[in-house]
């Protein structure tokens, strides 16, 4: 923090990010000015439904997308480094250094003909000069650290030998391999069973504070995200609606959608019917809504005037102390919603 | 495969003995009598039960056996007998001994022709997805596939033999006694019997590859930061043409069989051309010691290929 120009920059911004893929049917707008920021050390959470962008963002940032295929504007600092405007090769360098991710579904990441071993040895020989013994010692490590069991006769396994968790672990040690500084976790545990998913979330925090790694988590679950979290930005169609600390947006939630979102997680502290699901589908990328995206599946949207919600983009701007929301609802309009919302949740008569 | 092999002879047996037309009749063709069809019957041992006759035919295989064991000159015919050919007065297998390396040459080299172009002009074609290389491969691949075999046979004949004389007529030898008249017959073969398998070649690489582009490991390459040539060549290629080995590997074995059409055309004494006497002359035993040996080759070709495939991708390896 010495240096003021580096301090004031945080260890990752996204700003103004735009990922654009032109198709047959029209431009599809999967992410639209997308911008957060997450200081080193810290875990900011991504969270949104299917098709909200937030993994064309995060795909975005690891420089995964077709350059050629898609049309990308804006800036991405890692670091000191804008990574829209490096050339392919130098964030080929980064990625699996760097920066590192995981992804969904264990069961098709990893490359089914090739020894689990031999697939983080490449990851460890890619970027570094070491022999493919010393590589094969740091592996087998870094297998043990992320709980494996037997590392020595399993690190020779092929993935179709392993359960799912299994490998998630194994394909969090080959993101950790070369000690990356940031790790973006795309639904890390949405293809796996439930006693399975709190470990590996488990395994995820422990990491993140041992390494002091910089986390993007993201996922579409509220739920696993409250734990361990710092900041939360909610996405829907391909924009930011809601961004706040964590507990802000947990008991003080001032965007519509977010409420929608808290209120479809199942609860086992209190009676309930049936969940209440957010009505209605996400946008078509392709045809978005002139004005507020989420209006067709708004409640409130009635409670502003002129139709502004169906003409006018409402801006992301500030509520409180690191608190955006994008919505044209009145401040107070919105704190009175929310009120009413989470202490129906809580079940206490308003 | 042993039982899969056994029930193949039983159908072949049982495929020709059902077939309309009696064999006996067909050996004397006009000058036949009663008389002389009857002793034909016996001396083909067409007068026994059919079970009798599959005996001896299996019996033929594994031991040897004589046709017209009651005449005075019986044809010996050694293990493995497929069978006797009244029409050619000669032993099947001989007759399918002569025949086999020129076919074998035939489908060898169309299969490298094939198996190089196709695959690598569909590699091309997937790399360069939707951009011009990928259109021209995909017109070739439509035009290969849309031009029969004859077709494409016989306009290269005209033009390049008969025509422009480039090349002499066909004619062939065996490699090993005079290899430019060999090359210089089969070049036309193999190109004609490799348009059609490099068309779909092509189409099946490009398919195959795309779609394992799309593959969630190959993003983990990517991932890793590998450089692209690697993500390619050892994550994506990889994976992609291992279907590939096994739609290669029958093809071949089928195209042993004889290829009837280039064979035809070319006038090259193989398999094809043999069976396609066969057929026409009515000459049973021959025709199923064909069948028979092409079936063996799929038969054959499909372990190959299931052993193959094992070393290629470790999940349908047996007790891990």
């Amino acid at each position: 923090m010495t240096t003021p120009a580096a301090a004031q920059r945080p260890f990752l911004s996204v700003n103004n990010l735009s990922v654009a893929f032109p198709t047959e049917d029209g431009l599809v707008r999967a992410v639209d000015g997308v911008s957060f920021s997450v200081e080193k050390g810290q875990t900011l959470a991504v969270v949104g439904e299917s098709g909200s962008g937030k993994s064309v963002t995060a795909q975005a940032i690891m420089g995964l997308i077709n350059r050629k295929s898609a049309k990308i504007t804006g800036e991405i600092w890692l670091d000191d480094q804008e990574l829209v405007r490096l050339p392919a090769s130098d964030v080929q360098a980064l990625r699996g250094d760097q920066m590192a991710m995981i992804f969904q579904d264990p069961m098709s990441s990893l490359h089914p003909f090739y020894r689990i071993g031999d697939q983080i040895i490449e990851a460890v020989q890619v970027h570094r000069n070491v022999s493919k013994k010393q590589a094969r010692r740091e592996t087998i490590d870094m297998l043990r650290r992320v709980g494996i069991p037997a590392v020595e006769r399993r690190v020779d396994d092929y993935p179709h030998q392993l359960s799912g968790g299994m490998r998630q672990r194994v394909m969090i040690a080959m993101a950790l391999i070369n000690s990356p500084s940031l790790l973006i976790a795309d639904e890390p545990t949405t293809a796996l069973d439930v006693t399975v998913q709190a470990q590996i979330m488990e395994l995820i925090a422990s990491i993140q504070d041992e390494f002091k790694i910089t986390v993007i988590l993201i996922t579409h679950d509220l739920g696993v995200v409250a734990d361990v979290a710092d900041e939360v930005a909610v996405m829907y169609g391909g924009r930011v609606v809601e961004r706040a600390p964590t507990s802000v947006l947990y008991l003080k939630p001032e965007m519509p959608y977010t409420l929608g979102l808290l209120s479809s997680i199942p609860r086992m502290d209190k009676e309930m019917d049936r969940l209440d699901p957010i009505p209605g589908n996400p946008p078509s990328p392709i045809n978005l809504p002139a004005g507020c995206v989420f209006q067709p599946r708004c409640f409130y949207w009635s409670q502003v005037p002129d139709d502004l919600c169906k003409t006018t983009r409402p801006e992301l701007l500030s509520t409180g102390p690191d608190h955006l929301v994008r919505c044209h609802l009145a401040p107070d309009v919105r704190r009175e919603i929310t009120a009413k919302v989470l202490s129906e949740l809580a079940g206490v008569p308003s | 495969m042993i039982l899969l092999l056994f029930l193949l002879t039983v159908a072949v047996f049982l495929l020709f003995s059902i077939l309309p037309g009696d064999p006996a009749r067909l050996t004397c063709g006009k000058s036949c009598t009663p008389d002389i069809i009857e002793a034909n019957r016996h001396r083909l041992g067409l007068d026994k039960p059919p079970l009798e006759q599959y005996e001896a035919f299996i019996g033929g295989i594994f031991f040897g056996r004589e046709f017209s064991e009651d005449s005075p000159q019986p044809v010996i015919c050694n293990a493995p007998c497929l069978g006797y050919s009244y029409n050619r007065h000669a032993q099947v297998l001989g007759l399918i001994v002569n025949a086999f390396p020129v076919t074998f040459w035939l489908a060898t080299g169309a299969f490298i022709l094939w198996i190089t172009t196709g695959i690598s002009l569909g590699i091309l074609a997937a790399l360069t997805h939707g951009r011009w290389p990928d259109r021209l491969v995909m017109t070739l691949s439509l035009i290969g596939y849309s031009l029969p075999a004859f077709f494409i046979g016989l306009v290269l004949m005209f033009f390049v033999i008969i025509k422009w004389r480039w090349l002499p007529f066909p004619s062939y030898v065996s490699p090993f006694d005079n290899l430019g008249q060999f090359l210089q017959t089969m070049l036309l073969p193999w190109i004609v019997l490799a348009v059609l398998y490099t068309a779909f070649y092509m189409r099946l690489t490009r398919n195959q590859v795309l779609e394992t582009f799309g593959e969630d490991y190959v993003r983990t390459a990517r991932a890793k930061g590998l450089p692209e040539r690697t993500v390619v060549v050892k994550h994506a290629l990889r994976a992609g043409l291992a279907p590939i080995v096994t739609a290669a590997g029958l093809d071949l074995a089928g195209l042993l069989g004889g290829a009837i059409i280039s064979e035809n055309i070319f006038s090259l004494p193989g398999l094809g051309s043999l069976s396609l006497n066969a057929v026409t002359d009515s000459d049973l035993p021959l025709l199923a010691g064909i069948t028979l040996c092409t079936a063996t080759f799929i038969i054959v070709a499909n372990l190959v290929v299931d052993l193959l495939y094992a070393v290629i991708d470790p999940r349908v390896r047996l007790g891990s």
